[in-house]
């Protein structure tokens, strides 16, 4: 660091004695005492019950946290049963309640609740049903479609007048395609059942107002709905003061509760619920919940009240914010109305006559509530709804609006001059940008005589030209506000870092802060952004950083493919991890980077992060190393006490890790601040380069004009028109993502290489590919590009070739670890080794492009149950956005390889729909042919079934195709009509053989107009048979799906199965299902799965009809080839169950492939073949593929964080469990054994 | 009566066999077998500083592996609210089997930096520990450090252990040192109570199929013993400090002959893994037997009476040794295998 002083990017930097303002809450929020972190173990003595206790007792903590934690935090304590199931992005308060039950935290009477994972949400809300039904409080936790699988049980709840909350951290739903992210579709979907909605906007409010849900489900009987924006409130990190636990007593009324428990189930007092009712009185009973309706909104209001009372913070049902005589009125609700507050802040500063109403209670919709709230000089509203719900008149909001005014004025209780002119709108829909520029365009709009009806905002409608324009660049944010910017790859710890910056600012300073994180749509080598905001006034900022006063980018790499200034203010600050020094750095950036310092005037930093990093032994990671420059160049605290309080988040944080971890940290804090410099900016733009074009112009025209744009991060530019109508898109495009995230990739020694195949097979991301060609192809091959005799007897005149794809490889190491050709003279270097990237990547662009060009061998000259063969065959899935080094995607690859060509695929949700089909860009592509994988994904829930109905269109047509040929056979030809019907299509010449058939009668029915020569030409193709694939994870397979999966298993559909068993919901965090195995840790798990493995290839194989293969492709390459062979070639469902590893196992994914060898020498993953058509022939259809166990398991389960940490946390459980788990792998075997020795001799 | 008794490290111990480092004691159910089988003393196994620093970085690995990269799965494992991660299973079970057993406890330590082995040090005296065993070696694998410089740095770590500590200090030595006796000296005046000689090294072997170099773990033999031996015997009188045998201690014989060389103790392990803990109490028995039929007294009486200064033909114990033997090996004599060198 130069000597220097450096410039704070804070005005005031005495931050510490600034007085806090809430500008909207009754009361101020006092200091608090030291702040605790969540998860501390409540010891405290429950106050005795009915006691107002804590009225006033103890200062708040002031605490720093997410919109999912906060009210799990009031969730688990005031509730006895949480009946839950992963969803993102509701999952954390799953987790987080788990995670406290696992360690006794008691809730607010002195017991710990029990927190039960079930099978899928509609399990959820059934055991939750059936909870509260037999009197214990109950709750939980859900999103999107999840919170559509409780809708039956929500009826039935809210029916039986039952107190409970649903929390539910708001989502897309899935139609013409899945979202995670933020929106109101699924709370709007629930308006019906007669749950209350409950509506917060703001971290705050959601702690606060699941606790006024409690209190008020408890009084009116009615269940709650408690619901906060997907993501920007679930997800965004805020300071808050936290409920204590008193305050819980203090609002829930024990009285209520026993007046709960005594309506109950009890065989003591037995009563009917739940009867069956006819014309004569359902019609009556349903009326007859009415009062409590009718009560509830004063019953809410009143909770409010008396948490004011309690807490200071006033609520309403409605809460208006803006000019006492505002004439133009937003009304909407969510973490959207904290932007239209802001934005109402500034424009009444300019004396405009604005306000925005919050509507927090929509059901039961209080008109007389919401006519009081709403000002008597109100003569334009614009409604803005966060949903969607097309051929509607409105979207419900809106309507809800309406219709509340044309009864207040129909009553006579509108105190408005007149009817208001009422607009609705829609915007934000999967957490699209909701900004203080749009709120100002709206308020524009209201002051026109005919505002637009229906309108959008945040896109370009230039179909149905709903949408405003607006101005983007217009900014409410304020000066005083430091914004910070930060880029950073998934994998370097930035997320994790400013996670912690926000933490010590909250904690340590009075200051408010904000954080909110982004990711792109990759699993490896994904770019995250942090948007940061610290303050000294509450932040209603609900909408990322466009202006910067702080820019921060960690990775150097991204400088020449992000423009990360973009969002950098005039005189901002901007901090660079780079490689090169101050005097070096200039010339290494593009030129428009280059442009954006000279022209804002920025003050340029940079630190070489990574060598810092590794020399504290930090490896990659360098969060630690930029997080204290921010804190010594931005000034937020001095720079003593900044580094102080680094340490001790440092010690905090990783402390219970050993302190070896918590050492390195501060010897890269230390080292981080003798590292960093300030560049002397030139003058003058110097760079030969800029930034390089996010596809290459070669692409097509779509994924030029529309991916290409997602790719660059500016898919919100993107126009209705040019978006598919029907959510379908082309396959085949991630080969124009070219991502360049590898740092070493794998190079080939063409003379040590034995052309085994074993490195093409394993490659997660169809990286290393083998071809043998025709040599005069290489004629005009590029300099370098290396070639070999092929190692086949038939192929000895041809060559051979093993090319990397340099710029699409993750570099993960697979492909080296399973290499098993050594060289003689050095043991270590094998026929691929890893070496640095930058050096081959232009060279190897080249190779891998006349790679690419040379011809394919043909696929009926191999043997594709073979391992050596199979890397000849082209894969069809490739570079998709999986973990680096995935465990799964080996597999989709090789069925492609083998059947992609005629294959359809189902996929359940999850991981493999994710890398399989998150835009911008899809993996599944095409051969030179144009076929390829057709693919789609449902739900979770129903795959099997979504996979059946594939097979049953198939072969309806197929059927339907051959009796049309049958019905004109004369006119097609006898011999064609013959061999069309008659083909054996169970060899690849078979099928290629039909193909050409199939195009010889479509050349014959060419022109024929007649009815059937149509119908037969747009069915033709079904005669080429079809390989139907069901692809999902264990939480579909084992559960969620487990109901549909069984019924396709008992059925004779020809259907093929492949079950990736990463044995825990990888997708959404890790968390178990019924597939975890005894004795790991998961999330739902915490303390350790205490029942085993569900052995759901016996429950498979129970059925005698379908084929099952249990297979590890570290286990035995050669069984995993044979199992995709015999599963396709099985006429009847085949269930594929496959060893994925996983990196929630908690291990380096280049020890996958061993791990799986692990896992069957050791016998928990038995390598086995279930095939029913050996039965018929006399023998034996159970075939063991590996032998018995030769390692103990812990040899293989204590390679793996997921186990091991239990053996840290609670050596005395985890041995118990490991002796268990190892008699149930004896057990199993010998039950195997016997099995296999069985004699099906006729 | 026969008497036993022997003394350790200022520890009075009542029979010479102690149990050396092993996986014996790891688990502290073995404390009270390894007791009632007559055990003297009680080596913990070893605490690896490099091993603890490496279970703290992979659990810190393993957590961080993949979190906050996608917005679906911000982490993948659940975070436990503490881990016993460093030394605090050690120390923890030192504590244990202090309450559990009444046999002096020495903790066995292999550090990794200077920090390191004065801390842990620090906490196994502190969790009571009787005595600390030092197991210093590492594999000099930089050809620019000399011998000297190697020596000069294991002294300097005893020293620094002995200032950090008031219980006794032992050093486990490897075979391989120049002037050994010289080097054994040095120790002793860096404050080094005790010198156990020898450490046995796993050699991996070389796995000609996968052309991998594999762990793997060989018990001794009981012809390990003639080195211990021999050393123990030239160390004798030379050095003012305790000396502990280990390595090749399997029967009553090669403790009593441990004895005779001038050692204090005869520590075992690879017997008592092979025949089991009660092989300490027919070890202890055979001794007995021995020493009633030969009318010795005691142990005390037989220390060192066969070392290099009380013997009659020391250079047995010197280069004579090699050449008689070779002189006395003849080709092709039944049981006798043929010389490899």
């Amino acid at each position: 660091m130069t000597d220097r002083a450096p410039s704070s990017i804070w005005e005031t930097t005495d931050v510490k004695t600034t007085e806090t303002e809430e500008a909207n809450s009754a009361a101020s929020i006092e200091d608090a005492n030291e702040s605790q972190s969540r998860g501390g173990i409540n010891t405290e003595e429950p106050a005795p019950i009915g006691d107002e206790a804590g009225k006033g007792k103890a200062a708040r903590n002031k605490v720093t946290l997410d919109g999912n934690e906060a009210v799990a935090h009031v969730a688990y304590h005031v509730s006895e049963v949480a009946a839950i199931y992963p969803i993102t992005p509701s999952s954390p308060m799953g987790e987080s309640s788990d995670a406290w039950a696992s360690i006794g935290e008691k809730n607010i009477w002195g017991t710990v609740p029990k927190v039960v994972e079930m099978q899928s949400e509609g399990g959820a809300a059934g055991a939750l049903h059936g909870a509260l039904q037999a009197g214990a409080l109950g709750t939980t936790f859900t999103s999107s479609q999840g919170l559509l699988l409780m809708i039956p049980n929500m009826y039935k709840i809210a029916g039986e007048l039952t107190s409970t909350v649903i929390h539910v951290a708001a989502r897309a739903v899935a139609a013409q395609a899945l979202s995670i992210f933020g929106d109101h579709q699924d709370v709007m979907a629930t308006r019906q059942t007669g749950f209350a909605l409950l509506s917060s906007n703001s971290v705050q409010e959601a702690m606060d107002l699941a606790l006024v849900a409690h209190a008020a489900s408890l009084e009116s009987r009615i269940p709650f709905l408690h619901f906060f924006d997907g993501f920007r409130t679930s997800h965004e990190v805020s300071k808050i003061e936290e409920l204590s636990l008193d305050d819980m007593r203090a609002m829930i009324d024990d009285d209520l509760v026993r007046a709960h428990r005594s309506r109950a189930l009890s065989p003591d007092h037995p009563v009917l619920r739940g009867s069956a009712q006819n014309p004569d009185v359902y019609f009556q009973g349903r009326e007859a919940v009415n009062p409590y309706y009718i009560a509830c909104p004063t019953i809410v209001q009143n909770a409010m009240d008396k948490f004011a009372a309690i807490v200071g913070r006033q609520y309403h049902l409605f809460e208006y914010v803006g000019a006492a005589d505002a004439e133009n009125v937003i009304i909407i609700m969510g973490s959207g109305a904290e932007a239209v507050h802001e934005a109402v802040d500034y424009m009444t500063a300019q004396g405009k006559k604005v306000g925005v109403l919050k509507v927090r209670l929509v059901r039961p919709f209080s008109v007389e509530h919401f006519l009081d709230a709403l000002p008597k000089t109100t003569k334009s509203i614009a409604v803005l709804d966060r949903t969607k719900e097309p051929g509607s008149i409105g979207e419900p909001l809106y309507q809800d609006i309406v219709t509340a005014l044309t009864e207040g004025f129909t009553a006579g209780k509108c105190k408005l001059a007149a009817f208001p002119k009422v607009v609705g709108g829609r915007y934000g829909l999967s957490s699209k940008e909701f900004t203080p520029a749009m709120v100002v365009r709206i308020y524009d709009e209201l002051t026109k005589a005919t505002p637009q009806n229906h309108f959008t905002i945040g896109i370009v409608d230039d179909v149905t030209h709903t949408s405003l324009d607006y101005d983007s660049t217009f900014s409410t944010e304020s000066p005083d506000t430091v914004r910070a910017m930060f880029f950073g790859l998934g994998a370097d710890g930035t997320v994790g870092a400013n996670k912690n910056t926000i933490k010590i600012i909250g904690e340590d300073t009075n200051l408010f802060v904000q954080g909110y994180f982004v990711y792109d749509s990759k699993k490896s080598g994904s770019v995250t952004t942090s948007h940061l905001r610290f303050s000294k006034k509450p932040i209603h900022s609900t909408y990322l950083i466009s202006s910067a006063n702080f820019v921060g980018c960690h990775q150097f790499s991204f400088m020449e493919r992000l423009d990360v200034l973009r969002a950098a203010d005039p005189g901002s600050v901007f901090l660079l991890n780079s490689p090169f020094g101050p005097d070096d750095v200039w010339d290494n950036l593009p030129r428009s980077a280059q442009k954006t310092i000279i022209d804002k005037k920025l003050k340029f930093y940079v630190i070489d992060a990574v060598e810092v990093a590794r020399a504290a032994g930090m490896g990659g990671r360098i969060n630690t190393v930029m997080q204290t420059c921010f804190f010594a160049i931005s000034g937020v605290l001095p720079r003593d006490e900044a580094v102080a309080s680094i340490k001790h988040s440092i010690e905090k944080t990783y402390g219970k890790r050993g302190e070896s971890v918590v050492r390195k940290n501060f010897a890269a804090v230390d080292a981080s601040l003798e590292n960093l410099h300030e560049v002397k900016v030139p003058a003058a733009i110097s760079s030969k380069f800029d930034l390089r074009p996010t596809v290459p112009a070669n692409a097509p025209e779509f994924v030029r004009s529309v991916e290409g744009l997602m790719i660059a991060g500016d898919g919100d530019l993107i126009p209705v028109s040019a978006m598919p109508i029907d959510g379908t898109f082309p396959t085949g495009t991630t080969q124009w993502e070219k991502r360049n995230i590898a740092l070493e990739i794998p190079v080939w020694d063409e003379a040590l290489c034995i052309q085994c195949g074993k490195c093409v097979m394993v490659c997660p991301h169809a990286v290393i590919r083998a071809k043998v060609y025709d040599p005069a192809a290489i004629n005009h091959a590029p300099e370098g590009f290396q070639t070999a005799a092929p190692k086949w007897r038939e192929f000895s005149d041809l060559k051979y070739t093993l090319q990397v794809a340099p710029e699409d490889c993750t570099g993960c190491g697979l492909c080296v670890e399973v290499c098993p050709a050594k060289s003689k003279s050095e043991a270590k270097h094998r026929a691929i080794n890893m070496e640095a990237q930058p050096p081959l990547r232009e060279k190897y662009n080249d190779y891998w492009s006349y790679f690419l060009s040379l011809p394919e061998l043909s696929r009926e000259k191999l043997a594709h149950g073979q391992v050596k063969d199979a890397q000849l065959l082209e894969p069809l899935f490739e570079f998709s956005g999986a973990c680096s080094g995935c465990g799964e995607t080996p597999y989709i690859k090789v069925m492609t390889q083998m059947f992609g060509d005629r294959a359809l695929i189902a996929n359940a949700t999850g991981c493999s729909s994710i890398y399989g089909g998150n835009l911008p860009t899809t993996p599944y592509t095409k051969n030179k042919e144009g076929r390829g994988p057709a693919w789609s994904n449902s739900l979770f829930e129903d795959n099997a079934e979504f996979g059946m109905g594939m097979r049953i269109a198939v072969d309806k047509q197929k059927e339907y195709a051959e009796e049309l040929v049958k019905r004109m056979a004369s006119l097609i030809g006898e011999e064609l009509a013959t061999g069309l019907l008659s083909a054996d299509q169970s060899t690849e010449p078979g099928i290629f053989t039909q193909r050409d058939r199939v195009k010889a009668l479509k050349e014959k029915l060419a022109g024929n107009k007649t009815a059937a020569a149509r119908d037969l030409l747009a069915v033709a193709d079904e005669l080429v048979n079809k390989s139907v694939w069901i692809i999902g994870g264990d939480g579909w397979g084992y559960d969620i799906g487990f109901g549909g999966l069984d019924h396709v298993l008992a059925s004779d559909a020809n259907v093929n199965i492949l079950l990736l068993d990463t044995e825990v919901y990888s997708n959404t965090g890790g968390q178990m299902s019924k597939s975890t195995p005894l004795g790991a840790v998961a999330k739902f798990a915490a303390g350790g799965k205490r029942t085993p493995k569900k052995d759901i290839a016996m429950m498979a194989m129970n059925y005698g009809r379908a084929y099952v293969a249990h297979i590890a492709m570290g286990g035995s390459d050669g069984q995993t080839m044979k199992a995709f062979a015999e599963a396709e070639a099985h006429n009847g469902p085949s269930l594929i169950i496959a060893y994925s590893h996983c990196i929630a196992h908690g291990y380096d994914m280049v020890h996958g492939i061993e791990q799986q060898k692990n896992a069957v020498l050791s016998g928990h993953w038995p390598l086995f073949r279930y095939n029913p058509g050996l039965a018929k022939e006399g023998k034996n259809p159970f075939q063991l593929d590996s032998r018995a166990p030769s390692i103990p398991l812990e040899k293989y389960i204590y390679n793996e964080a997921r186990y091991t940490m239990l053996v840290s946390s609670d050596p005395e459980e985890a041995k118990l469990l490991l002796h268990q788990a190892q008699d149930n792998v004896n057990e199993r075997w010998k039950l195997y054994q016997h099995m296999a020795a069985m004699s099906f001799e006729k | 009566m026969i008497d036993l008794t022997t003394n350790y490290l200022g520890l009075k111990l009542k029979n010479p066999v102690v149990v050396s480092a092993s996986p014996l004691t790891e688990k502290l159910e073995n404390f009270e077998r390894l007791r009632d089988a007559g055990a003297s003393a009680i080596v913990m196994y070893s605490l690896f500083e490099e091993q603890i620093e490496a279970e703290s970085e992979n659990l810190d690995a393993a957590m961080e592996l993949g979190t906050n990269s996608y917005a679906e799965a911000t982490t993948y494992l659940p975070d436990m609210p503490k881990y016993q991660i460093g030394p605090d299973r050690y120390i923890d079970l030192i504590y244990k089997a202090k309450k559990t057993v009444d046999v002096p406890i020495i903790a066995s330590l292999n550090g990794n930096s200077r920090g390191g082995w004065t801390r842990y040090a620090e906490h196994m005296e502190q969790a009571g520990a009787d005595a600390l065993e030092l197991n210093i070696f590492n594999i000099p694998t930089d050809p620019s450090v000399t011998a000297e410089q190697l020596e000069h740095g294991y002294c300097e770590l005893v020293r620094a252990v002995r200032k950090a500590v008031k219980i006794p200090v032992s050093v486990k030595l490897g075979p391989y040192f120049t002037s050994m006796a010289n080097f054994v000296k040095q120790l002793s005046a860096a404050g080094a109570d005790g010198v156990v000689i020898f450490n046995r090294f796993y050699q991996p072997d070389f796995d000609l199929e996968e052309l991998e170099v594999t762990p793997n773990l060989v018990l001794s033999s009981p012809h390990e013993l003639r080195l211990r031996l021999h050393w123990a015997a030239i160390l004798y009188h030379q050095v003012e400090t305790y000396i502990a045998i280990t390595g090749g201690v399997h029967d009553s014989t090669d403790v009593l002959k441990s004895m005779m060389a001038g050692a204090h103790v005869a520590m075992m392990t690879s017997a008592l893994l092979k025949y089991g803990i009660e092989h300490i109490g027919v070890v202890l028995s055979g001794m007995e037997r021995w020493m009633e039929e030969h009318e010795y007294q005691s142990v005390k009486q037989m220390r060192g009476s066969m070392s290099l200064v009380n013997i009659e033909n020391p250079t047995a114990f010197l280069r004579g040794n090699y050449l008689k033997m070779l002189g006395s090996y003849k080709f092709g004599e039944a049981g006798s295998a043929l010389p490899t060198y």
